[in-house]
């Protein structure tokens, strides 16, 4: 019996290099990239070739499928001189206290005649429950609350103001409601704004993606 | 892989002889710590905003009475948006000898070849696109047929939206009808 043992190799793999990497990704993708925040109404947009990406701080006017509108002030700057601004022009004669209230929602999404007694509730209605802001043509009451919006950036550039107008649908809201969004727009004199959408490769061989061609030569 | 080597002197060390009776190995198996760190990693990589969404530009014509625009004949197409993602279209102007034959429907695939021929078949300057959307279209056939003009290519102020007229009102039924859509 040959006394000499065969040389074993060890067949263990050092995981620490492994972890590492593993660790660093991991951090990379904590910091660099941001949580998304857990959206109240579930909305599903269309998708478009557009390849501009949305501004995080915007006056979101959302439709619902069901085709509720709602209203969202992003700019936290404007957002007090808006909502006052509301309560003097529309007489809605609101308390500090319901108007501090109706500053810190998310979204305004009740009718005028709703809005005093949900401030007052003990609790609060939740977006899905809110009745909506009507837009029909006999009480378009988003025209009013984007005449305040208006207001509040008078004198300003006016560019500023359009690029943070976007109108955020439901790829199954009917046409209608989108049409009393433009018309409550038109009436402020708003006729640019953006439409959020989804992110969608440009078709090959049409014409947007030859001259996107073009240009990278 | 895991290795708790508790045999004396731990691995390829050779002590003295076997004197204090098990020592056990410092080595640790890092295995689940990858596997850890790999789930964290998956559950960042797919909670967190990746794609974001984009921003589509809107340019609305303002409604002036006394400014109503002059389309030629020969450069109008009109598109109309019905229920359940149909598209309907006609070149010109309706005429009533001619309505069946003109009055024509199609799907958003086939839409964008016809809206690329007439867009090569007509001098830049003669060239309208008119959309008009029926009240049971839904935001999306909006939003894909504009996006429709931008995969084109046509310039901005060679198409609008308008409303429908009565007499397309009643084509479209007509055609849904004949063709079972609900």
């Amino acid at each position: 019996m040959p006394k000499v043992k065969l040389p074993r190799k060890s067949t263990t793999v050092d995981m620490t290099a492994m972890c590492d990497v593993a660790f660093l990704l991991l951090t990379f993708f904590i910091l660099a990239t941001k949580q998304k925040p857990p959206e109240v109404l579930s909305v599903k947009t269309p998708t478009s070739v557009s390849s501009k990406a949305a501004p995080d701080k915007s006056i979101l006017i959302t439709l619902t499928k069901e085709g509720k509108v709602f209203l969202m002030l992003g700019d936290e700057t404007r957002k007090d001189a808006i909502i006052e601004d509301f309560n003097t022009t529309r007489g809605l004669q609101l308390t500090p206290a319901e108007l501090a209230k109706l500053k810190k929602t998310e979204y305004i999404g009740l009718p005028v005649n709703q809005l005093k007694s949900a401030l007052n509730a003990t609790q609060e209605i939740p977006a899905t429950a809110m009745a909506g802001i009507p837009t029909d043509s006999t009480n378009n009451e988003l025209a009013f609350w984007m005449r305040s919006v208006t207001n509040a950036y008078k004198g300003e550039d006016q560019r500023k103001l359009q690029e943070m107008i976007l109108v955020k649908g439901d790829g199954e809201a009917l046409y209608p409601i989108f049409k009393n969004v433009k018309e409550a727009l038109k009436a402020n004199e708003i006729f640019k704004f953006r439409i959020v959408t989804e992110g969608e490769q440009v078709p090959m061989g049409s014409e947007l993606y030859k001259t996107g061609k073009d240009e990278k030569h | 892989m895991a290795e708790m080597d508790t045999s004396s002197g731990g691995g390829h060390k050779k002590g003295p002889g076997v004197k204090k009776g098990k020592k056990l190995s410092t080595r640790v198996d890092l295995t689940p710590m990858v596997d850890l760190g790999f789930l964290l990693l998956t559950f960042f990589v797919f909670t967190t905003t990746m794609s974001q969404s984009t921003a589509m530009n809107m340019n609305e014509p303002k409604d002036d009475p006394n400014q109503q625009m002059k389309v030629k004949n020969s450069g109008a197409m009109t598109i109309l948006l019905g229920k359940g993602n149909q598209v309907y279209y006609y070149y010109g102007q309706l005429m009533p000898e001619t309505i069946s034959q003109d009055f024509k429907s199609t799907t958003f695939k086939g839409i964008r070849e016809l809206i690329l021929e007439k867009k090569k078949s007509t001098p830049i300057d003669d060239l309208m696109y008119i959309i008009k959307s029926d009240d049971k279209s839904t935001f999306k056939n909006a939003i894909d047929i504009l996006d429709e003009m931008t995969i084109s290519a046509v310039p901005p102020g060679h198409y609008a939206e308008v409303a429908m007229v009565d007499v397309e009102k009643m084509l479209i039924q007509k055609t849904e009808e004949a063709n079972g859509i609900k």
